[in-house]
């Protein structure tokens, strides 16, 4: 999400710096200075507190006390444990499902902004698009469940159009609801960097592809979509990191079949106080995120070289 | 084929339509609900009342949870802003060894779960003795909210014309008359529009507030509590959709002023495309 560092200062910058050099290199404090204090605060409340993590995911636990002995049980117990492993599975199918159909919705709509939208409109339209996802995740969340629920908005329509008889409880409560409310809340998130990357889309490419024979649907394949790679991927690490770790969502509409990897960990540092199990998950977590970012980044490069 | 290409865009336009209004179905029908009599939210609505609205007011934990927020989205936001200015001024004007590293690593807490973010928090403050309170509430979202105080406000900084501080300087005024006459008013759009960011994250965070916080709720965490009982429903729907509303304001105006700033500094870009 960091944009990248402008060019313009980069240059004004040498100007400082050659004069350092001469001089008694008087840049060097002045220059860090200000990244100090957020540098510090980062260090302390976040570098370091994920250190302590890992640390605690090998500490043992004897009579509801943590004690400093290095051992693997934890993660020893948490894969001997059927639960824990199919919630782990369950969470990352859940976010792989959302992520991917996150995606799949949004791009056609990125590509309609992009080929057949005035440039003036486009700018409105995405302010549009990202104003909903400025308000509370829970209260979005919330809504869904309103929308979905026994008595919610879809079912006493549905009823009221008489396309079924009684309220479905299929609806809410379930790794579906999970799926359909992720999808909305992460909509705007792959929709930014697909349009960046469609519109960096050399439009004469097209016109090429185009005019050497190409149909509309095969110039697409081969061209639009290999160069749209880029936001695609960004777009799915964007979006799929944070729903691997989701709490609320699967708490809020979930129910029981929806549990995520997420509540576990929260359960183990709330009501079952085995903080070294909660670490261990914790951790266990965080590694397979970072597998899965590195997965896809390059399935997706594969199959970018294969559509060329 | 000359039917892809006669009817695409007919069909991506409708597929558009349907697009938007499934991000905003969920935003609508909070105020909708909000105004029926009947407690359970379902079609048709049983009546129009602002009762739920009335209610409101005469809920002491709801006002206190309404403290809590502005204390703490006030103390972030102003936390943020105030380490994000001084980061992004750093950023912008220098280049010194390790400056992404150290960037990366204030970006960091956007792509790790958040959970996890808060968990950590928690373990540390625990360790350092800090008993949670709104303070380590506040702690958690200076944290969070920095990443992104820094991208509008680097956004501020970038090409901003340094000859002019240049110049105030040899004119003979101070470093500090240099900031506060020349720099200042140059970027107040942009902290302006950080504060604004910062305080409707702080406002709308729940995850981070849920762990860190000890026996004083925020508003989300207060809606949280709310969730379980059905009868309560109506209350926080009148709730969230005022929570709604000040979020979209709040991030207009953030919005305007950031593009401001930028045209004032000539540059394009930051949160939103």
């Amino acid at each position: 999400m960091a944009t990248a560092p402008v060019r313009p200062a980069d240059l004004e910058a040498d100007a400082p710096r050659a004069a350092g050099r001469t001089g008694a290199r008087r840049f060097s404090f002045s220059e860090y200075a200000g990244f100090i204090p957020a540098v510090v605060l980062y260090g302390l409340f976040f570098a370091v507190p994920l250190a302590i993590v890992v640390a605690y995911s090998f500490w043992e636990v004897v009579d509801y006390n943590v004690v400093h002995n290095w051992t693997l049980d934890n993660y020893r117990y948490f894969f001997s444990v059927p639960t824990y492993v199919t919630t782990l599975w369950a969470t990352l199918w859940v976010s792989v499902l959302a992520t991917g159909l996150t995606i799949a919705i949004a791009f056609p709509f990125a590509y309609w902004l992009v080929r057949y939208v005035p440039r003036k409109l486009q700018r409105v339209l995405l302010v549009l698009v990202i104003l909903p996802f400025w308000t509370s995740y829970l209260l979005r969340v919330m809504s869904w469940k309103v929308i979905l629920g026994y008595n919610g908005v879809l079912n006493s329509g549905l009823m009221g159009l008489g396309i079924i008889d009684e309220p479905s409880t299929a609806l809410l409560y379930n790794s579906t609801a999970v799926i359909i409310t992720l999808t909305h809340a992460w909509a705007a998130f792959a929709i930014l960097p697909i349009f960046v990357s469609l519109e960096k889309v050399d439009r004469t490419l097209v016109e090429a592809a185009t005019d050497l024979g190409d149909g509309p649907l095969r110039s697409f394949l081969r061209v639009t979509l290999p160069l749209s790679a880029p936001g695609v991927i960004s777009a799915a690490l964007i979006v799929m990191i944070p729903t691997v770790g989701d709490y609320v969502t699967p708490k809020l509409v979930g129910g029981k079949d929806g549990v995520m990897i997420a509540n576990a960990i929260q359960a183990q540092f709330g009501k079952a106080s085995n903080w070294p199990l909660g670490a261990a998950l914790s951790v266990t977590t965080m590694i397979i995120v970072s597998l899965m970012a590195g997965a896809t980044v390059l399935v997706f490069r594969a199959l970018q070289r294969l559509a060329r | 084929m000359t039917a892809i290409r006669r009817f695409l865009p007919g069909w991506l336009s409708s597929y558009a339509v349907l697009y938007l209004v499934f991000l905003y179905l969920p935003v609508i029908f909070l105020p909708i609900f909000s105004i029926n009599t009947a407690a359970t939210p379902k079609f048709p609505l049983s009546g129009v009342t602002l009762h739920w609205y009335e209610d409101l007011p005469r809920t002491p934990a709801l006002i206190d949870a309404t403290w809590n927020s502005l204390i703490v989205g006030v103390s972030a936001s102003t936390l943020s802003t105030v380490l994000g200015i001084l980061a992004a001024r750093s950023i912008t004007r220098y280049r010194y060894p390790g400056r992404r590293a150290i960037n990366g690593l204030i970006m960091a807490p956007l792509v790790l779960p958040e959970v996890i973010v808060a968990i950590s928090m928690l373990l540390v403050m625990l360790q350092l003795g800090l008993s949670l309170s709104l303070f380590t509430v506040v702690l958690g979202h200076v944290l969070v909210c920095i990443p992104y105080s820094m991208t509008v406000l680097t956004s501020g900084f970038e090409g901003f014309d340094r000859s002019l501080e240049e110049a105030s300087a040899d004119l003979g005024e101070s470093a500090f008359g240099t900031f506060r006459r020349v720099t200042l008013p140059m970027v107040a759009p942009a902290i302006i529009s950080s504060l604004l960011v910062c305080f409707t994250i702080s406002l709308d965070e729940f995850i981070i507030a849920f762990f860190l916080t000890g026996t004083e709720a925020t508003l989300p965490i207060y809606i949280w509590g709310q969730l379980r009982f059905a009868a309560k429903l109506p209350g926080v729907l009148a709730l969230g959709t005022l929570l709604l509303f000040a979020s979209f304001v709040l991030m207009t105006i953030a919005e305007i002023l950031r593009r401001r700033a930028a045209r004032r500094t000539q540059n394009e870009g930051g949160l939103y495309a």
